[in-house]
């Protein structure tokens, strides 16, 4: 079996895909990240990939809030490429900034519409979380048995959604991932990740791809190597090779 | 940018070159006035160096060239103190403190130095293959009158002098003083803003740049004290890395001049003479506008280019202080240059050709291209959606002449330009500290409960947690950050230095900082040793090795040329060499900031109180046996390293029990090879926690430990419980240690002995019996100040 192909897609501010590109190699993918700017001259590119990764960072700034501009710049470039893409079975992640851009897109959580606002405290915050899989509808999370340990870096992570919207989320089984312990932003139902109707789109405000080597967990010295981010990648690897 | 179609931004209004009345007749009178109305913050001697120079060349100079000498001859540019020749009163004659720390680098001659004090940026070399870029700033002026936007664009500056350096950034640093917290309004000194707004602004300011441009805010330390009140004071430090470097050549004639970045406007006018003088009242209102507007996206984007660019360019340096005035007018050193003002792409229209020139409008970088490479640049920029901007070509008659539409407005000889400034010659009149040691801790300490001194130290605001600052930062990206600044149990602890360790790789490095003005105020050497002493500490207790190691120096110090301020500067001068020496850690990057004073309009002068900054970066020679400060197992040794004197000079201690002493903490002589030793041990995995001695002394460092360890510790009880406790003496660590490691670690470490052991009770147990919950603690610790 080939290594699948990643395709990461960055925005002006996108800081964060070099980490997320680290992940997925570990998690035995190959990987290659294109600007707005490339995309636009490379229309096929993302046809060509086995996964599409809307990367984290503060995309324009964050300007008009966050993940605006690039979800206009994604729908002018590509359309709904990314809506056929996990339709066509290819596992589709959006982290942090690119959860709020796959949210503003519209692709998540699909039919219904949600929103991430300002952190319930007030700014921007990192530290690190514990979040718990809960989703078997999202090709991400289902074969996960044990809780991510992660950081989170962002000051609109803040899911909200109407009550309607939550129950649907609830019982179309599309709540992937929840805070576990501390709820870092004020999440609606401690949502720290979501998947879209096909369960092959996953957006979730934690970095997971800054906890791929046990040396990474800020207890290490306390000889705690539990809850690596890297088996969320591992298992959207696998599910772009099947 | 966004290009409002109706708005030409290369349209001027006025265009206007104004050529200045200076000719052989001009007084010095004449010369102070010119002098003070254009704000040129030039000594007399320099503006008669002035007169001299046109007058022979039988011209008026133009505003352009008056203010490219003025930004290049500033004390922000040319460092004009530290090159100065120094009288002392007794008449001794000092080699220029420049000259005291090039020399001590050169005599320790560590072979993992690539270059020092030339550039940009410290160059050293730890791991074949691999280089790092050192760098720290300070922007403390516009950080008091527009603290957001003052912190913001230091994080930015010194993120382009890595750039510059031709390195890839990955990692800040910062070190902010401010004014108590609780300062009274009604005593804050005209035109000043209460330390709250300003801490907020700056911390604002740095977790803006530092979290869009996507480098981990890792290391750093927040101090308050009165005497920054009216003068912040804000150091940011950036570090980068290179698999690739190789020396800068010069720019050779015909090299276009290439600028990359952000566009050109008003802000940041003057800033490098504004940086050089005395703050008052109305600086708020005349320099607003020397204040630049950050954008650190436009930055990232840069980095993004140059990451691919680096076989496109000659020579690369960042628009700094003093704009293309000073980027270009170095660059042209010894070979000349030629440029069109016009080719600047504007923010707005309207700027006089010396505002393009000397702007210092953020996020510009300017690089010497061959021809035969621009087509590959601009394409290379045009992907990454940078704006690239060919202003002329590098000549090689060594003339500087700027153009404005072709009309020339400003033509020197570089050779003046950077050569012709005399000399400047001062007196300093040297310290005489008091160094006498007490015999034992002093009434106004004994007269207190051990545990009472402690609980208050802990609750002062510069002991205090510093968690919720630090949560602001970013300091996970790039997944890196092998030690954190907090450590512990639920991530909420003190430690000392970090480590940066990219996932994959065995070996890393440390930072350690080292900063103390209140050791400054009695005794400047004694602090500059102590600042080295604190940093080399710091990466010592979190697994680095001290005989690989580098120290970056930073002054922020009052007006120079008050003979006693200048006399404290040479004198920490003095300790710096000597720390340096005594650890051979070379100095390879430094910068100093005088002149932070502020007259009051009651005619009061604030200076700060001497603040020195030492930044240690030390080689870490394995990732994965790196050490914490937080208690780890219960029924553990508890080892304190380095002797404990009476020495409560400048000691927080005082400061809580509001009383003074002034012998500041002598430098151990043993220290270097304690920490020698204590790394030997971290490498044999024979220490399970270290942690060192600083502000409030060892019951802090303890409090500290068994806080983020949520684990209690008994002490065992001492001659002299309070000295024991609160004295800062220097070069002590506290070591966890395993009992079967115990007598190794005594036996590595002569002096070094047992103070107590860790417990599963959640107490800690002060040496006169008297406990302390660990709750109890974290809540004076963790109270918002």
């Amino acid at each position: 079996m080939s290594a699948p192909h990643a395709l990461v897609l960055t925005a002006p501010g996108t800081n964060r895909h070099p980490d997320v590109m680290f992940a997925l190699q570990q998690a035995g993918a190959t990987t290659s990240a294109l600007n707005m700017h490339q995309l636009r001259e490379q229309p096929g590119a993302i046809d060509n990939a086995q996964m599409i990764v809307v990367a984290g960072g503060f995309s324009f700034a964050d300007a008009l809030g966050a993940g605006r501009l690039f979800a206009l710049e994604l729908s002018e470039i590509v359309g709904n490429a990314i809506q056929s893409a996990a339709q066509a079975g290819k596992p589709v992640i959006g982290i942090c900034n690119g959860f709020q851009t796959l949210v503003r897109l519209g692709v998540l959580p699909g039919k219904h519409r949600a929103a991430l606002g300002h952190n319930e405290v007030g700014g921007f915050q990192c530290s690190w979380i514990s979040m718990k899989p809960t989703s078997h509808r999202s090709v991400w999370t289902q074969n996960l048995t044990e809780e991510i340990y992660c950081p989170i870096a962002h000051g609109e992570g803040r899911f909200t959604a109407s009550e309607e919207t939550l129950s649907h989320l609830r019982d179309n089984d599309q709540i992937a991932l929840t805070y576990s312990g501390r709820n870092p932003n004020g999440s609606r139902d401690d949502i720290a990740g979501i998947c879209d109707e096909t369960g092959f789109v996953l957006g979730l405000m934690p970095h997971p791809e800054n906890h791929i080597v046990p040396r990474q967990h800020p207890q290490y010295h306390r000889g705690q190597l539990n809850g690596l981010g890297l088996h969320l990648f591992t298992q959207g690897v696998s599910v772009a090779n099947s | 940018p966004i290009e409002p179609l109706f708005v030409d931004t290369q349209a001027t209004a006025t265009v206007a070159v104004h050529r200045v009345p200076i000719d052989a007749t001009t007084t010095p009178e004449q010369l102070a006035v010119i002098n003070r109305e254009r704000g040129l913050a030039l000594d007399p001697e320099e503006m008669i160096a002035v007169r001299e120079h046109f007058s022979h060349r039988g011209v008026h100079p133009t505003d352009v060239e008056l203010e490219t000498i003025a930004q290049t001859w500033s004390e922000h540019c040319a460092h004009k103190t530290f090159r100065a020749n120094i009288t002392t009163e007794s008449g001794h004659t000092r080699p220029s403190l420049i000259n005291q720390l090039r020399a001590s680098t050169e005599q320790i001659n560590a072979p993992f130095v690539m270059s020092s004090f030339v550039g940009n940026a410290g160059i050293i070399s730890f791991t074949p293959g691999r280089t790092l870029a050192l760098k720290c700033e300070t922007h403390n002026h516009p950080s008091a009158i527009e603290p957001f936007g003052g912190a913001n664009t230091g994080v930015g500056g010194v993120i382009r002098d890595i750039m510059g350096a031709q390195h890839t950034p990955i990692a800040c640093t910062n070190i902010l003083c401010f004014g108590p917290p609780d300062t009274d309004m009604l005593s804050l000194p005209e035109g000043v803003f209460p330390p709250r707004r300003t801490c907020d602004g700056v911390i604002d300011g740095i977790a803006d740049y530092g979290n869009k441009i996507g480098l981990p805010t890792v290391a750093g330390a927040v101090l308050y004290d009165p005497g920054y009140t009216a003068n912040p004071l804000v150091y940011a430090g950036c570090i980068g890395t290179s698999n690739s470097f190789v020396d800068q050549v010069s720019p050779q004639p015909r090299d276009r001049i290439v600028v990359l970045g952000g566009r050109t406007g008003r802000d940041g006018l003057r800033g490098a003479t504004f940086s050089s003088m005395t703050m008052d009242a109305t600086t708020g209102d005349v320099s607003g506008a020397s204040v630049q507007i950050g954008d650190p996206i436009t930055e990232k984007l840069v980095i993004d280019v140059l990451v691919d660019a680096q076989h496109l360019y000659r020579a690369i340096t960042d628009c700094g202080a003093g704009g293309l005035s000073s980027a270009i007018g170095e660059m042209a050193e010894g070979v000349g240059a030629r440029v069109e003002l016009t080719h600047a792409p504007l923010k707005y229209p309207g700027l006089a050709p010396w505002e393009i020139w000397l702007s210092e409008a953020q996020e510009r970088m300017v690089l010497a291209v061959a021809p035969q490479q621009c087509d590959e640049l601009r394409l290379l920029c045009t992907q990454h959606g940078v704006e690239y901007t060919d202003m002329g070509e590098f000549t090689g008659d060594n003339q500087l002449v700027v153009t404005y539409n072709n009309e020339p407005v400003l033509q020197l000889d570089t050779d003046f330009l950077h050569n012709g400034r005399p000399q400047r010659n001062m007196r300093a009149i040297m310290p005489k500290p008091h160094r006498t040691a007490d015999h034992s801790a002093p009434k106004w300490l004994t007269q207190h409960n051990a545990a009472d001194v402690l609980m208050a130290l802990l609750g002062h605001p510069n002991i205090a947690s510093k968690a919720s600052v630090i949560h602001r930062y970013d300091h996970e990206i790039r997944g890196a950050t092998a030690v954190r600044p907090l450590v512990g149990q639920v991530g909420d602890g003190h430690g000392d230095g970090v480590v940066i360790a990219e996932p994959l790789d065995d070996f890393g490095f440390a930072i350690g900082i080292g900063v103390n003005p209140w050791f400054g105020i009695h005794d400047a050497e004694r602090m500059a040793l102590a600042c080295i002493d604190e940093a080399m500490r710091n990466v010592v207790a979190v697994g680095a090795d001290p005989d690989k190691a580098v120290l970056l120096d930073n002054f922020s110090w009052g007006d120079p040329r008050r003979e006693t301020t200048l006399g404290e500067l040479a004198a920490a001068v003095d300790g710096c060499v000597s720390g340096a020496h005594a650890f051979a850690a070379p100095f390879v990057s430094g910068k100093d900031s005088l002149n932070n004073e502020y007259l009051g309009s009651d005619g009061e002068r604030h200076s700060v109180p001497p603040t020195l900054v030492i930044t240690a970066v030390a080689h870490v020679p394995n990732a994965n046996r790196t050490v914490t400060a937080d208690l780890k197992t219960a029924g553990n040794t508890l080892i304190l390293v380095g002797r404990t004197l009476p020495e409560f000079g400048g000691s927080h201690a005082a400061m809580v029990c509001n009383s003074q002493s002034t012998c500041v903490p002598s430098f151990d002589e043993q220290s270097p090879s304690h920490y020698r030793a204590v790394h030997a041990l971290m490498l044999q995995q024979k220490i399970r926690a270290c942690h060192d001695c600083s502000e409030g002394g060892l019951g802090v460092t303890i409090a500290e430990m068994a806080m983020a360890g949520r684990l209690g510790a008994a002490l065992l009880p001492a001659a002299d419980t309070h000295t024991h406790l609160f004295s800062e003496s220097l070069g002590r660590l506290v070591l966890e240690v395993e009992a079967a490691h115990v007598s190794d670690v005594l036996a590595a470490l002569p002096g070094a002995q047992i103070i107590g052991s860790v417990t599963t009770t959640p107490f800690l147990v002060l040496p006169d019996n008297s406990a302390l919950s660990i709750e109890a603690m974290l809540n004076v610790w963790q109270a918002p100040q």
